[in-house]
């Protein structure tokens, strides 16, 4: 297969290279290998009210989110706000989901969301949670599968650049994170020229509590300042290892492309974490102080921040058998482990080849002490040794490898633009197809774990150019979805992603489906801000802060007739969705307002601040269009100006009943308060 | 009255028992925004909801056409049924224990006419519950009214309703047949038994 090559390479090159007069013809080269158009048609094509297979979850890359995906037929299903602010869910512009956001640089609304990692029991995907990490400010967010909404989001201290993270121990004992900045840890005001002396890398492990999902920070391993990229945790025989690939084992600090890419080989950094374990429970940690924020959706829909004030860590020294670097070439990118454990592969993105290394052939060269070197304490393995064989010819740029369980291993090659299939076994290439363009990651449904379900893999691309129809400079991303049942890959499908897909991942959908919420109990509603009836809704002025505790039921606000407020007045509206039918959830916007609007979800409140700035009668309504008398939803709000004489009324039930016998007490001075 | 007819109305008398734990009617909703379809289940003693909020979302979705609130709790037939019930089966296996048909006779009677009375306090239930509407409602058709049937299907507005017996009704149906076919026995065996007799005396004569 590898004489292939030749004629590949070069059309490959020119499509990357081409205008549009050349990229034609290159969808003619691959209408060519997609055969019959009307059978890839029927293979994508999910008719009118039934389901796609499988839920895919691509990352958002730059937009901070989850895009949630049904495979095969490419539609998308949900966009879930993670990282960034959304106006479109009042995701942190709602009181209750502001904290959800919040950091020790304060509130950060935005982040770099690259790879998604599902839960795993006994090495396979089991629909519980979603993790995803935060690249830029270092977080790692979990999403409860139940809801499709982010439940917790922890930041990790001592880090930069959480790139290789939050790759999954096969038991979800722990999720991962690594820096590819390496920066001063703790943090401190040095020199960037004592960059080797005063900077460091570190690899955090995350316990992931078996019942909850609840994160907490367990440990972290302080290791040369290399830059750690990505990583896999070993399964089977080598579960209770995690690899990390890195770069930069120059150690440059300034034009890394050239700076970094000296080394014929970097690391592949092979942390025994139960040998870490151990250490820690030994008390060879060093306790050191860390302010991080860990942010948790409460039971009662309420985001709370508790603050983590020390982390355990670790260095090579306290701890030795933890961990050793396996030289791997070229500045490697991707570190994938196969479903049997044994086959660590890794993608130098600037090498010729894809090297794999052997588990077993690793233990016995540390057993054997076949050590090449070290670095600042470490030993590093002669390649040698833990090299069980390298895929020749595969292509240019490998970055990433996903398996099929059939004893295939796929990996993307950025340069060359294309999906290699090679043997497990023979280290063979077996097959190549042309992705559209330069792909970053690949992924195959359960293609990093024990029991893929190798049905199709998805091509996550960097360049999309002349895909779909032209929007001006910038483009949608586009993905690709090939069919890999055969010998030969076959493309099937191209859609447009939202932001930038990284990494993703994808289950089948039997596993999630039937255990969606459809909604919130109105009963179960703990909000203290709640009104789960009209006769409770009311308005209360305290000082300067007037809460208006409203409902909507279809079609309707209640009160919706408010006067006695006053500029520069914090008014908090809260709203309680009373419906409790499915798929009713209704919105909420006043003119104005420097904030979003507010989606409630039936039995859910959310509360909205609004500071008017400006005398008049301002209205609010409805957003979400809810039954036939939606446009009728609506209200008015009277603004009086500072210190007029206004007196604070409103049409609902409560007003004046209450007026004598306000219980101040039984509801929170603050409208969500953070611990 | 012959042992099997006793014990046929014993049995029949004792399946009413079942009405108690399962509902009498159902009325399933269907609408293009409700594929997954709303319902009500007509117990002897509450109107329950399919779907644990169905009763809620009815109540929501019928306050545009002006239809009242189902509130169960507000309905004294509700409260009534589980005695009249219980009273039925009592009084029916007082007559399987007596055996004296004059008694079989009133029993099926009234059971009979319970029934009836039954089914036209639901239709008058439904007649004014479909009927009166409010004036200031938001949706008003004219010439429009929503009573559900009794048994079959009807199009109201975009719901196309469809009310029939469920359990406990089938349960009841069978047991009330049974009592009135067992009654109409006992008649024509008492007529037959009387005949030969008158037939004696006018030949004698």
């Amino acid at each position: 297969m590898s004489r292939r090559i030749p004629l590949q390479l070069p059309l490959a090159l020119a499509c990357l290279a081409g205008g549009t007069v050349l990229t034609s013809s290159c969808s003619r080269a691959n209408a060519a290998r997609a055969g019959d158009v009307s059978e890839a048609a029927r293979q994508v094509y999910v008719a009118p009210g039934q389901y796609d297979e499988f839920y895919a979850f691509l990352s958002g890359g730059f937009d901070g989110q989850i895009g949630v995906y049904g495979l095969p037929s490419g539609r998308l299903l949900k966009h879930v706000p993670v990282f960034s602010q959304s106006a479109e869910q009042g995701w942190g512009y709602s009181e209750q989901t502001k904290p959800m956001l919040t950091t020790s640089y304060g509130f950060v609304p935005w982040d770099d969301s690259h790879h998604p990692e599902l839960s795993q029991t006994n090495g396979v995907p089991d629909g519980r949670w979603l993790f995803i990490n935060g690249n830029n400010t270092p977080r790692i967010a979990r999403l409860d599968l139940t809801r499709f909404e982010t439940e917790e989001i922890i930041e990790i201290p001592n880090s930069a650049g959480n790139h290789s993270s939050p790759f999954m121990t096969e038991n979800s004992e722990y999720v991962v994170a690594g820096t590819r900045f390496s920066v001063p840890a703790p943090q401190k005001d040095v020199s960037i020229d004592d960059y080797k002396s005063a900077f460091s890398g570190t690899l955090s492990f995350i316990k992931v509590d078996s019942a909850t999902g609840h994160m907490a920070i367990a440990f972290q391993l302080r290791l040369p300042a290399f830059d750690y990229d990505l990583s896999h945790s070993g399964k089977g025989p080598s579960h209770g290892w995690s690899f990390f690939s890195s770069y930069n084992s120059e150690q440059g600090n300034t034009k890394l492309e050239v700076n970094a890419s000296q080394r014929d080989k970097d690391y592949i950094a092979a942390v025994n974490w139960q040998q870490a374990e151990r250490c820690v429970a030994q008390g060879k940690a060093a306790v050191e102080p860390a302010r991080y924020a860990h942010n948790v959706m409460g039971g009662d829909g309420i985001a709370r921040t508790e603050w983590g004030s020390s982390v355990k860590v670790l260095t090579a020294a306290d701890c030795p058998g933890m961990v050793y670097y396996m030289p791997t070439p070229k500045s490697p990118h991707g570190v994938d482990v196969d479903p049997s454990g044994e086959y660590i592969v890794g993608g130098g993105k600037l090498a010729t080849v894809i090297p794999v290394h052997s588990f077993s052939k690793m233990l016995k060269a540390i057993a054997d002490k076949s050590f090449a070197g070290e670095e600042q304490g470490i030993p590093v393995l002669k390649y040698e040794a833990t090299v069980a064989g390298e895929v020749e010819n595969p292509g240019l740029g490998p970055l990433h490898t996903e398996f099929d369980g059939q004893g295939h291993a796929y990996t993307s090659m950025f340069l060359s633009s294309e999906i290699v299939k090679w043997d497990l076994k023979t280290f063979k290439v077996l097959d190549r197809v042309p992705t559209y363009y330069s792909i970053g990651h690949l992924m195959i449904p359960g293609g990093d774990s024990r029991k893929p379900w190798g049905k199709y893999v998805l091509a996550l691309n960097k360049i999309t150019k002349d895909r779909y129809l032209p929007t001006g400079p910038e483009l949608a991303q586009s993905a690709q979805l090939y069919d890999i049942t055969g010998d030969r890959m076959k493309l099937l499908l191209d859609f447009p992603t939202i932001g930038e897909p990284h990494y993703a991942q994808a289950l089948p959908a039997s596993l999630i489906k039937d255990r969606q919420v459809k909604m919130y109990g109105l009963a179960a509603n703990q909000d203290p801000w709640a009104a789960k009836n009209e006769k409770s809704t009311r308005v209360e002025r305290r000082g300067k802060v007037v809460h208006v505790v409203m409902t909507s039921v279809r079609s309707h606000f209640m009160p919706d007739k408010i006067e006695g407020i006053q500029v520069g007045d914090s008014v908090y509206f809260h709203l309680t969705n009373l419906e409790q039918d499915w798929d009713v959830p209704h919105g909420f916007a006043v003119l104005g307002n420097n904030n979003s609007e507010l989606l409630m979800m039936p039995g859910q409140t959310r509360t909205l601040a609004w500071v008017p700035s400006r005398v008049g009668v301002f209205p609010f309504y409805c957003t979400d269009f809810c039954s036939a008398l939606h446009q009728e939803m609506q209200g008015y709000i009277r603004v009086s100006p500072k210190g007029a004489k206004t007196e604070l009324k409103w049409n609902s039930p409560s007003y004046r009943e209450h007026e004598d016998d306000h219980d101040v007490a039984a509801v929170p001075a603050q409208p969500h308060g953070t611990h | 009255m012959k042992p099997i007819s006793r014990w046929a109305v014993a049995v029949a008398s004792l399946l009413l028992l079942v009405v108690f734990v399962t509902p009498l009617w159902r009325i399933d909703l269907i609408a293009p925004q409700y594929p997954e379809g709303l319902g009500l289940r007509i117990w002897i003693n509450q109107i329950t909801g399919l779907k644990p909020n169905d009763l809620n979302s009815l109540n929501g979705l019928n306050h545009y056409i002006g239809m009242r609130a189902i509130v169960p709790e507000s309905i004294p037939e509700l409260r009534l049924m589980p005695q009249l019930l219980a009273a039925a089966v009592v009084a029916g296996l007082l007559v399987a224990l007596i055996g004296r048909r004059p008694l079989l006779y009133l029993w099926a009677v009234l059971f009979t006419v319970g029934a009836v009375a039954g089914l036209g306090d639901f239709y008058k239930w439904g007649y004014e519950y479909g009927h009166q509407l409010d004036p200031t409602a938001a949706i008003k058709v004219p010439g429009m009214s929503y009573q559900p049937p009794v048994i079959g299907s009807k199009q109201l507005l975009n719901f196309h309703a469809t009310s029939w017996p469920d359990v406990g009704g089938w349960v009841a149906i069978v047991a009330l047949g049974c009592v009135v076919t067992v009654a109409l026995l006992e008649w024509r065996r008492a007529r037959q038994a009387v005949s030969p007799r008158v037939r004696a005396a006018a030949a004698a004569a």
